[in-house]
Parts: C-alpha cells; sequence; structure tokens
C-alpha cells in the first residue's frame, strides 16, 4: 500500500468521523423546534451535545488540514471550485458556534428564541450542503487541463448532488432524533422517539436512491455491498430504536453513515476529484498528492497522535454518559424572562 | 478592485479580526488556569468566584475565536488555490498538525472544563483548564511556524518538474529561526494582551467600589498588573532578537520599518518623522543617534542598509520589479505597535504602584485609563500583525513567490466580493453582540457565595447550556 493510499484512506476516516459525530449534533439543531416545546426541553435537547460538539467538529478542520498537508492540489481545486457553496457553509458553521455558545449567556427569552433559530437553520445548511459537496466529488466536476474547476456556482446544483444533499439532511435529522431517544428522558425522548419512523422511511427511500444512483459513477461489487450493508444498517437501526433499545438503534444510523461514506469514498478512488470534461485532467491519489516526505512525516504524526485523541475524546463522552432530564437543568438556568 | 486586491482585503480583515481574540484566549487562559490553581490550593472562596467570573469572559471570547478561525483554514484554498498549490507540501504540515494536537485538545479539554464542575475529580478538572491553555499555545507555535517559513522559508527544495517548493527537512521548517523568535515575541504579547484585559476590567470594579468589591478584586489587579508587567519586558527583548534576525532575513522590512532610504552608518532610529515618506523631503525628524544601529545589528556603529540599495540588489537577484513594501504603512504600524505596547505597561506600572502604597482607591485618571487598558494591546497586535505582514510585500513566500501569483485563477472578483461583503457585514454584527455581552459580564460583580461548598458544585446558569 503506498503512502497516498493511505493518505486517502485517513481523510476518507477523517470526513466519515467528522459526518458520524457532528451528523448527530446537526441532526439536534435541526429538531430543536419539534423535540422541545419548552424552553427547559429545549435547555435539555441542547445539553446532550454542549460538551461534545465543538470536539466534533474539530474534525472537520482537521480533515481540512490533512487534505492540505496530503493533498494539497486536491484542497486547492475543491475549495476554490466549490467557493460560494463553501462560503455559505462557513457562515452557517459561524453563526451556529455562537449560537451554542451565547443563547444560555442571558436569562431572556427573545434571546433564546434567536439563537435557536440560528442553530436550527446553522445545523440543516450545512447537513444539506455536505451532501451536495460529497456527491459533486464523486460524481466529478467540470476540471480543466491543470486541474483548475471551469464551472459555477449552478454547476454544483445537478440532481444527483442535491439527491445528495437531501439524503445526508434527513439521515442526520434521523441519526440526531436516535441520539436524542438515548441521551434522554420525558418529553423530549417521547417526541424525537416519535420522529424515528417518519424520518426513518424518507431516509431509506432517500438514501437508497442515491446509493443505488451511485453505483452509475463507478460501482462495483465493493460498493454494492457497501451500499447493501448501509441499507440493513439503516432498517437494523430503526428497528432497534423502535423496540426501545436505544444504543442499539443509534450504532445502526452511525454504522449507516459509515458505510454510505465508504461507498462514496471507494467509487471515489482512485481519483480525489474526477473531471468531467475528460478524465485525463482528473485529480487522483497520485498527481493530488505530498511528496513522500512530507506524507512519511504526517504518518507518523497521525500514528503517534491519533490515538490520543480517541482516547480522550472517548473519555469526554464517558463522561457525559447517561440519560439527561428536567431535572438535571440548574433552576436558575430555568428562569428565563419571557420577552 | 479585481480578484487580486479584494483577495488581499479579505485576508487582511478576516485574519486582523480572528487575531483580536486568539490573544486574550491564550492569555487569558493560563490566568484562568492559575486562579483555579489558587482556588483549589487555598480553597478560598474568592478564587472561585474570580475564576468563573474571568473564565465566562473567556467563553465568550473563545467562542468568537473559534468560529472565526474555521474561516482561516479554508481561504487559503478558497482564495489562494495557486499558493496552496505552490507550498502545500510543506504548509499544510503545520495546519494539520495544529488541528490533531491543539485544536483537538483545547475544544475537548475546553467541553470537559465547562460542564465538568460537578462531574470530573477536581484535579481533573483543573487539569482540563491547563490542557486548554497548553493547545492554544501550541496551535500557536505550529501557527507562526507556518507562517514563518513564508518570511523566511528553509528546509524545501525548489522542484522544477512539478513546480512547486517541497519539504526535505521538516525539522528545519519547526526551528526556523525566525519561529523560534517569532513564538515567544507573540506569546508574551499574548499574555500582555490577557494581563491587560484582566488588568482594566478589575481596576474598574475597584472604582466602583464597595468593601466586597474591593477585596475580591485586588488579587486580580495585582495578577493583571504583574502579568502586564513581565510580558512587557519578554516582549521587549524578544522583539530586540526579532529586529535583528528580520534585518539579517528580510533586510528590506527593517528599512521600511524606519522608511530609512539611503544605507546608514551608524543609522539613527526615528522616533517620529514628518515629511513625505517617499524618502524625497523630511521636514522634521525625532532621532535617537545609532538607535536603529543597535536595533538591527547589536553594534551602535552596524552597518544598516536602505531601502533604494535593496532595491537594486534584489533587482539583480529576481530580475525587473518593485520590492517596495508600502512605506508609509509599515513605518507607522511598527511605531504604533511599539506606541501601544509601551503604553499598556505604563498603565500596569501605575496600577500596580496605587495597589502596593495601600491605596484603597486609584486615581480616577488611572481608572478611566482602565477602561481603554484591555484595547491598547489589542491594537498592538493589530498593527504588529499588519507590519510583520504589510513587510514582506511583494511576496508572499519570501524570494519565491509573489502575493499577486498565488491567487486562485478561477475564482472570479464577484464572488471574492460577495465573500468579503459577507464576511466584513457578518464579523460587524458579530462584534457588536460580543461586545455587548462582554461589558454586561464584565460590569456584573460576582454574587457572594452562600452556603459550604458542597451546594455549590455547580456553577451559575450562565455558564452552562
Amino acid at each position: 500500500m503506498h503512502l497516498t493510499d493511505i493518505w486517502f484512506l485517513l481523510i476518507a476516516v477523517l470526513w466519515t468521523g467528522y459526518l458520524v459525530l457532528e451528523g448527530f449534533d446537526f441532526g439536534v439543531g435541526m429538531l430543536l423546534p419539534a423535540v422541545a416545546k419548552e424552553p427547559v426541553d429545549r435547555q435539555v435537547t441542547l445539553r446532550t451535545i454542549g460538551p461534545v460538539w465543538d470536539g466534533n467538529e474539530v474534525w472537520l478542520l482537521v480533515a481540512g488540514g490533512a487534505t492540505f498537508a496530503a493533498f494539497p492540489f486536491w484542497y486547492a481545486t475543491l475549495f476554490s471550485g466549490f467557493y460560494l457553496a463553501l462560503l455559505v457553509i462557513l457562515v452557517a458553521l459561524i453563526v451556529r458556534g455562537l449560537a451554542l455558545e451565547y443563547r444560555n449567556k442571558l436569562p431572556d427569552g427573545a434571546w433564546h428564541r434567536r439563537w435557536d433559530l440560528a442553530i436550527t437553520i446553522g445545523s440543516a445548511v450545512p447537513a444539506l450542503l455536505w451532501g451536495v459537496a460529497l456527491a459533486n466529488i464523486v460524481r466529478g466536476v467540470p476540471l480543466d487541463a491543470q486541474h483548475n474547476f471551469t464551472g459555477n456556482f449552478f454547476t454544483l446544483l445537478n440532481p444527483y448532488a442535491l439527491l445528495g444533499g437531501l439524503t445526508t439532511l434527513v439521515l442526520f435529522a434521523l441519526h440526531g432524533a436516535i441520539f436524542l431517544a438515548l441521551k434522554t428522558h420525558g418529553p423530549v425522548r417521547d417526541r424525537a422517539r416519535a420522529l424515528v419512523l417518519p424520518l426513518g422511511g424518507a431516509t431509506a427511500l432517500l438514501a437508497a436512491a442515491f446509493l443505488i444512483w451511485t453505483q452509475s459513477y463507478d460501482g462495483s461489487w465493493i460498493t454494492w455491498t457497501l451500499a447493501v450493508l448501509a441499507a440493513v444498517c439503516l432498517l437494523g437501526g430503526i428497528i432497534a430504536s423502535r423496540a426501545g433499545r436505544d444504543g442499539l438503534g443509534f450504532l445502526g444510523t452511525a454504522a449507516t453513515i459509515v458505510l454510505a461514506a465508504a461507498t462514496l469514498f471507494v467509487t471515489l478512488y482512485p481519483n480525489v476529484l474526477p473531471s468531467t470534461t475528460d478524465p485525463a485532467f482528473s485529480l487522483t491519489t497520485t498527481n493530488a498528492a505530498s511528496t513522500h516526505y512530507t506524507l512519511t512525516i504526517m504518518t507518523w504524526v497521525a500514528a503517534v497522535f491519533t490515538p490520543i485523541v480517541l482516547l480522550y475524546q472517548s473519555y469526554t463522552y464517558w463522561v457525559f454518559r447517561g440519560r439527561l432530564t428536567r431535572d438535571d437543568i440548574p433552576q436558575a438556568a430555568r428562569q428565563a424572562r419571557a420577552a | 478592485m479585481d480578484a487580486i486586491d479584494l483577495a488581499r482585503w479579505q485576508f487582511g480583515i478576516t485574519t486582523v479580526y480572528h487575531f483580536l481574540f486568539v490573544p486574550i484566549t491564550i492569555g487569558l487562559s493560563a490566568l484562568v488556569a492559575g486562579l483555579h490553581t489558587a482556588w483549589y490550593r487555598t480553597g478560598k472562596m474568592k478564587y472561585r468566584q474570580l475564576t468563573q467570573f474571568w473564565g465566562k469572559l473567556f467563553l465568550i471570547n473563545f467562542a468568537m475565536g473559534v468560529v472565526t478561525g474555521i474561516v482561516q483554514e479554508f481561504q487559503f484554498g478558497m482564495n489562494w488555490s495557486a499558493y496552496s498549490k505552490f507550498v502545500g507540501d510543506i504548509f499544510g504540515a503545520p495546519l494539520a498538525i495544529e488541528g490533531l494536537l491543539a485544536f483537538f485538545l483545547e475544544s475537548t479539554f475546553l467541553g470537559l472544563w465547562i460542564f465538568g464542575w460537578d462531574r470530573l475529580p477536581k484535579k481533573l478538572h483543573l487539569a482540563s483548564i491547563w490542557l486548554v491553555a497548553i493547545g492554544t499555545q501550541l496551535s500557536a507555535y505550529f501557527i507562526l511556524a507556518a507562517n514563518s517559513w513564508m518570511q523566511w522559508p528553509v528546509g524545501y527544495t525548489y522542484n522544477k518538474a512539478s513546480g512547486r517548493a517541497e519539504l526535505h527537512d521538516f525539522g528545519a521548517v519547526l526551528t526556523n529561526k525566525v519561529a523560534l523568535v517569532t513564538f515567544p515575541h507573540t506569546i508574551a504579547a499574548c499574555f500582555l494582551t490577557g494581563g491587560a484585559f484582566m488588568l482594566g476590567i478589575a481596576l474598574w470594579h475597584l472604582l466602583r467600589g464597595g468593601k466586597e468589591r474591593t477585596e475580591l478584586f485586588r488579587p486580580a489587579v495585582k495578577l493583571g498588573a504583574i502579568t502586564v508587567l513581565v510580558a512587557a519586558v519578554a516582549v521587549l527583548v524578544t522583539g530586540d532578537i526579532q529586529g535583528k534576525i528580520m534585518t539579517e532575513t528580510q533586510p528590506m522590512k527593517m528599512a521600511a520599518a524606519e522608511a530609512l532610504y539611503d544605507t546608514a552608518q551608524p543609522a539613527g532610529f526615528s522616533l517620529l518623522t514628518i515629511g513625505s515618506l517617499d524618502g524625497q523631503r523630511e521636514v522634521w525628524s525625532l532621532t535617537v543617534p545609532h538607535g536603529l544601529s543597535f536595533l538591527a545589528t547589536g553594534t551602535w556603529n552596524g552597518k544598516v542598509q536602505g531601502i533604494n540599495d535593496l532595491q537594486q540588489a534584489y533587482e539583480q537577484r529576481f530580475g525587473p520589479g518593485s520590492y517596495k513594501p508600502n512605506i508609509p504603512v509599515t513605518y507607522w504600524t511598527f511605531r504604533l505597535m511599539i506606541l501601544f505596547g509601551a503604553l499598556s505597561a505604563l498603565i500596569a506600572l501605575i496600577a500596580l504602584w496605587y495597589i502596593r502604597a495601600g491605596s484603597r482607591s486609584p486615581s480616577k485618571w488611572l481608572v478611566r485609563s482602565a477602561i481603554a487598558l484591555p484595547l491598547l494591546p489589542l491594537a498592538a497586535n493589530s498593527f504588529g500583525w499588519i507590519f510583520t505582514e504589510m513587510g514582506r510585500q511583494p511576496w508572499i513566500v519570501f524570494g519565491l513567490m509573489q502575493t499577486r501569483d498565488g491567487v486562485s485563477p478561477t475564482v472570479g472578483a464577484g464572488s471574492v466580493l460577495t465573500s468579503m461583503i459577507t464576511f466584513t457585514v457578518l464579523y460587524g454584527v458579530l462584534a457588536v453582540i460580543e461586545v455587548a455581552l462582554l461589558l454586561r459580564f464584565a460590569k456584573a460583580v460576582p454574587a457572594a457565595p452562600a452556603g459550604p461548598e458542597s451546594e455549590l458544585a455547580e456553577p451559575d446558569a450562565a455558564f452552562l447550556y
């Protein structure tokens, strides 16, 4: 296995980790108005992701940095090519991040409601657009001989990519609903559980269509297998959740995201960004890569530090394990003044 | 304006804005960790109150630093894709390592610190805030290593076939002499900023008076003032070394900082020059004889090269073109950086003198200046950054690639304009919200604790979600 392949794998793992982790906190943000009617329930809902969402988002930053370091040409073409779409994602992430940090700083009902809206929109927009972006990467975009993007913003809004976006949107919402069912007691849990079936049905339909369509790009028996496994995990997750096995249900949607992402990355390989203009102009793991020396150093750094990071991140999840209820919200924090 | 100018403005605006929050984060995280340690060691309630008081302000500021930092990582690819391709083999590694080593540490342990008051063992909870502080400094180191490579590229070879700079010695990049002096200089400036932030707010509370409030904030005045003073000395020493290394590596930047057009030996340090900065006409000038010689070379009679000679030398080396940065900008930002840094140290010194003298309430004049105090180092930091980056122009990577060649070839001016307006407006709105929140919490007096320690496990609501 070449270092370039290892780094393709590592970046796929980082993106997958990002989608699994921030996937559920996007879902929680999106479902906020649907699962929490009372102010105290909104606090319960947000507190399920409070200690972890920031750490989850770092997966994106590391994925971005790793792409820059390991495949600079991929990084350069992708982010200059997807310019306006990325701008929208960045704005959404900025507003959402601040909303999560600032909404509880003042005991003011109107202040809470505004930031809550920002959280919901700021979670839905990236959930949709990351799917659009990933689908476009797999499908390919017009690249010239210098690997520069020659399309425009509307090139990215093709039916396949939009389907990809809708798929991640509902999949993350489902993932979030099952996460909330796992992490709460009381009204929030009841509402989240009631959402599992409708969201699960929508996800099953969209994901099936999207993954089958994906096979038309560079499908093989491996990608078919992965896609079928993703479907099995999705159904398993929904059934487990309906049966009240919340942990198993969450593992189900997490595995679905892993397998769906694997389907996409295996389809993509050995390209990193196919050119729809001429396959010869495609960016591949070889022509987009850094030198062997840089990749060697990066491999050592990743090999030493990734296990440490995984260890302490897991520890965070362990510390904040257990279900949250209204009783966990301090009395003082509940006294929001209605404006 | 075309795409290149817009991209430059956007980089300047987003970077300077991001760097308003970074120094407060770096300085204040260590100070909060210090207060938390004092609480852990002594068990005194006032330290707990202070930890939470500054902890809250720290979190409000940290949030802005994080969200504006995301933009920084992606805009190299968005606006500067030609640059990203040219240097990615070298420049990407520190960024990726920063994420893996520093960002994960900061964000994960900050989550543990905020939510861990009643869940973590006390020692581990204390360790969390220290790990956050360490994470912020690690982060600064890797970013400054990357930036220093742009100032003084080392450890690479230029590959003609691939048309890019390729890494051949990562150790050299991490131990770049520019990085080794820029890092302590920047960290010292960060502590100066964090200390001034603490001192300014604590002084304001002292004026408001009340016995309880005075008792509570006196240690913060002391901690803030001492931090500023120690940091100021460190800024001065490291800045002096940096000046000498800068003269060696980027003589044009030093000449531009002084608007020194003709090579001089000895060279005087211009405290203030009124005149046309193109060097044609000098109306009035206040100069320290031999000052620049010492600053630049370490000897009183050292020779300092002027802009005109350097321009000629660079033309011979790199071909025709202008190799002069914007002289008025470099000249003034260099001075303003020093001025604002020195002013903050002066105020801290006076404040410390008052406190030491046992005077209960400092003079009104001092307290009024306290309101400006947190802003002074912020101004100094911004001018310092603008000086460093503008002084490097026209190079994006010194001697290797000019800024105009680094821009994304396929991104139109319309796209860059859209994103520049978006970020400027968004950042403006967020600044208003952030300042309002900071002021509100800075003015609030921490509630005096009632009841035994065990009932206080959970901090007040604003700490939590």
